[in-house]
């Protein structure tokens, strides 16, 4: 264990190489690139390789070939990087390819305002590619998150067979804190499962039908990676029964397991009449301000989910049980404040949109919530 | 029965279970990928080669089925996407013998950008294009390597555009190995593939490749033959041809032949030495 004063950006690459990161492939753009820099120095002290691309679409192409060679890897972009990697992701999604993608949120929509955060993306990261699927997003606060969170999406990714975004912003990105760097022997590494040679043709995982082993490339397993619908083999067979079979799989390898997945902190909620519901960055000024209102005898708290997709309602009814009303503070026009009220049907759900290029200031949403209360 | 049923020459690398292929008779990307895997199995019967080692990486189109029926590892990708992809697959494990098989607008269409950098790069990658001349599998629209004045379901008052000399292209970025050979001259397309395989470094093979049923038809070959026949009488052989002869037209023809073979480090060679 040791502590540094790092940014976000760099937290995310350290806790990538810790999670066994080899292969990291991107594209230069604010405010992903400093990323990329430091682990063009870092990676290959930890034996493994950066690459820079002609651009994202080559970029996420190179992440997802380099994980069927058997490289654990990485990209980072912002939004107009991720638009371009969205066709990459579905094919990363359709093969069932171990990646994490670091979406580092700027203002859109198209070039906005490249140094400066929203929370715009938070649909993007989840919904973008076509087609019938789950994606699990992961969303820190902090640089110290970074770090811990980069380690849990490689994690995920290598358990369940699927690509893993953690959702950043331009404000965390260039945030320095003091981050806690975990040694080998204080976390848990999962690394992907593959098939028994002898038993290479059957590719139900004796833990779950869920995962299929991955049959990684050199090994002779003579692997099928099939963008077109496919059974188990990897063969295109477009009917009812295998497209059934497989979309609903890769939606139920994610849903299912969501109770692993959720991930939500709980702030001052024991006796709350009022929750906030905040996330990323934004649940920092949000934090600050139930503080403030709480000072003023009023019973507020604050829901912070780290998971932000599949979403934990779960946990969020748990918590806006007995109070009277949610406010959701989020730094668009109110995006995931839909998925809360959703799934609080009958609670009195509030949007609070607060956007704002630089985080929105404490004062400005205790002002907020105040008109409401 | 059963035990008379024939096997196929190639069935070592072969899918014989998804046989028979999706290609339409007449087709020339059977002939393409029978030669180049005719010149694998030399190598692999050499020792030069490990078949557990080899990968196909195809994009999408009617080459790009080839990943269907080849028994060792092979990538179905995205839309020109096959390059970046076996690039990745490549420097992630480069003791892999990683092979790219595409049709012109798969690689040199909306993979174009892709098959530039490789080159420039010198990527470890052997990349095979099969130029019919047009969009197949979609149904005949107009390619970039369609040439000048021909009908295609998308220029229906013939091809306003010229079209895209690949092999000058590629060459431009000073790859290791570029040639020229056609579905007409398969022992070309083997022999081409044999001296390939054990390079370093960036390798690009154009295959010329006849699509009776979407490009001929539509031009007025009304047979397969006819079409094969007119191809081959377009395919002109030549020894070291100069990079300026690479242009073609419809009128002209092709020269078939290798227009770049130099033996500069390939890119994991270089990276090593700047990685020290």
């Amino acid at each position: 264990m040791r502590t540094e004063f790092i940014t976000t950006n760099i937290a995310i690459a350290e806790g990538a190489i810790m999670a066994g990161m080899k292969f990291y492939a991107g594209y230069p753009i604010t405010p992903a690139s400093d990323l990329f820099e430091y682990l063009a120095e870092r990676l290959p002290q930890a034996g493994g390789l950066t690459v820079q691309f002609e651009d994202e679409i080559a970029s996420i192409n190179a992440v997802i070939g380099a994980s069927w060679a058997g490289a654990k890897s990485m990209t980072a972009t912002s939004g107009p990087g991720f638009s371009l990697m969205v066709e990459g992701l579905g094919f990363a999604i359709i093969t069932e390819t171990p990646l994490v993608v670091v979406d580092i949120m700027r203002a859109g929509p198209s070039t906005g305002v490249p140094t400066k955060a929203t929370q715009s993306d938070v649909y993007q990261v989840r919904f973008a590619p076509h087609g019938i699927y789950s994606i699990p997003v992961l969303i820190p606060w902090s640089a110290q998150e970074g770090f811990d969170l980069a380690i849990r999406a490689f994690n995920i990714a290598e358990a369940l067979r699927t690509p893993v975004i953690i959702l950043s912003d331009a404000v965390l990105a260039h945030a320095w804190e003091k981050v806690r760097i975990k040694d080998l022997t204080e976390i848990k590494v999962i690394d992907r499962e593959m098939p028994q040679l002898k038993n290479k043709n059957s590719w139900l995982n004796q833990k779950s039908d869920l995962v299929p082993p991955m049959k990684v490339f050199g090994r002779g397993y003579g692997a099928k990676v099939e963008s077109l619908i496919h059974d188990e083999r990897g063969w295109y067979i477009p009917n009812n029964e295998t497209y059934r079979k497989l979309v609903w799989r890769l939606v139920r390898k994610i849903e299912d397991k969501a109770r692993f997945l959720w991930d939500s902190v709980t702030y001052l909620t024991e006796d709350s009449d009022y929750l906030v519901y905040a996330y990323g960055s934004v649940a920092r000024p949000a934090y600050a301000a139930v503080k403030e209102l709480r000072k003023e005898s009023i019973r507020i708290g604050l829901f912070r989910p780290r998971t932000l997709w599949p979403f934990d309602y779960f946990n969020l009814k748990k918590a806006s049980m007995k109070v009277k009303k949610v406010f959701v503070v989020e730094n668009n026009e109110g995006k995931i404040f839909r998925e809360v009220q959703r799934h609080l049907r009958g609670k009195e759900v509030i949007p609070l949109p607060l956007i704002d290029l630089e985080v929105p200031p404490p004062e400005d949403i205790v002002d907020s919530i105040r008109e409401w209360l | 029965m059963m035990g008379n049923k024939l096997r196929h020459p190639l069935s070592k690398y072969l899918l014989e279970d998804r046989l028979p292929h999706s290609w339409c008779p007449g087709c020339g990307i059977g002939i393409a990928l029978g030669s180049i895997l005719r010149a694998i199995d030399k190598k692999v019967k050499e020792g030069a080669i490990d078949y557990n080692k080899l990968v196909l990486v195809t994009g999408i189109g009617c080459s790009a089925r080839a990943a269907f029926y080849v028994r060792f590892d092979s990538a179905h990708t995205i839309h020109g996407r096959a390059i970046p992809f076996a690039s990745g697959v490549k420097l992630a494990n480069p003791s892999l013998t990683v092979l790219v098989f595409g049709g012109d607008g798969d690689i040199a269409g909306i993979g174009g950008n892709h098959l530039i950098h490789a080159a420039r790069r010198n990527m470890d990658l052997l990349v095979f294009m099969i130029t019919n001349f047009v969009y197949a599998m979609t149904g005949g629209q107009v390619a970039p390597t369609t040439p000048t004045g021909l009908y295609t379901t998308t220029t229906p008052k013939g091809n306003p555009e010229r079209p895209l000399n690949a092999i000058k292209l590629v060459a431009s970025q000073n790859p290791n190995y570029v040639a020229r050979a056609s579905a007409t001259h398969p022992a070309l397309i083997e022999q081409y593939t044999y001296k390939a395989l054990n390079m370093e470094g960036f390798r690009f093979i154009e295959i010329i490749s006849m699509c009776p049923e979407v490009f001929g038809r539509h031009i007025g070959f009304n047979d397969p033959v006819t079409l094969y026949k007119t191809l081959k009488s377009k395919s002109i052989v030549k020894d070291k041809p100069s990079l300026d002869e690479s242009d073609y037209d419809w009128n002209h023809g092709w020269i078939l032949g290798e227009y770049v073979l130099r033996r500069n480090p390939g890119y994991l060679t270089t990276l090593r030495r700047y990685e020290g």
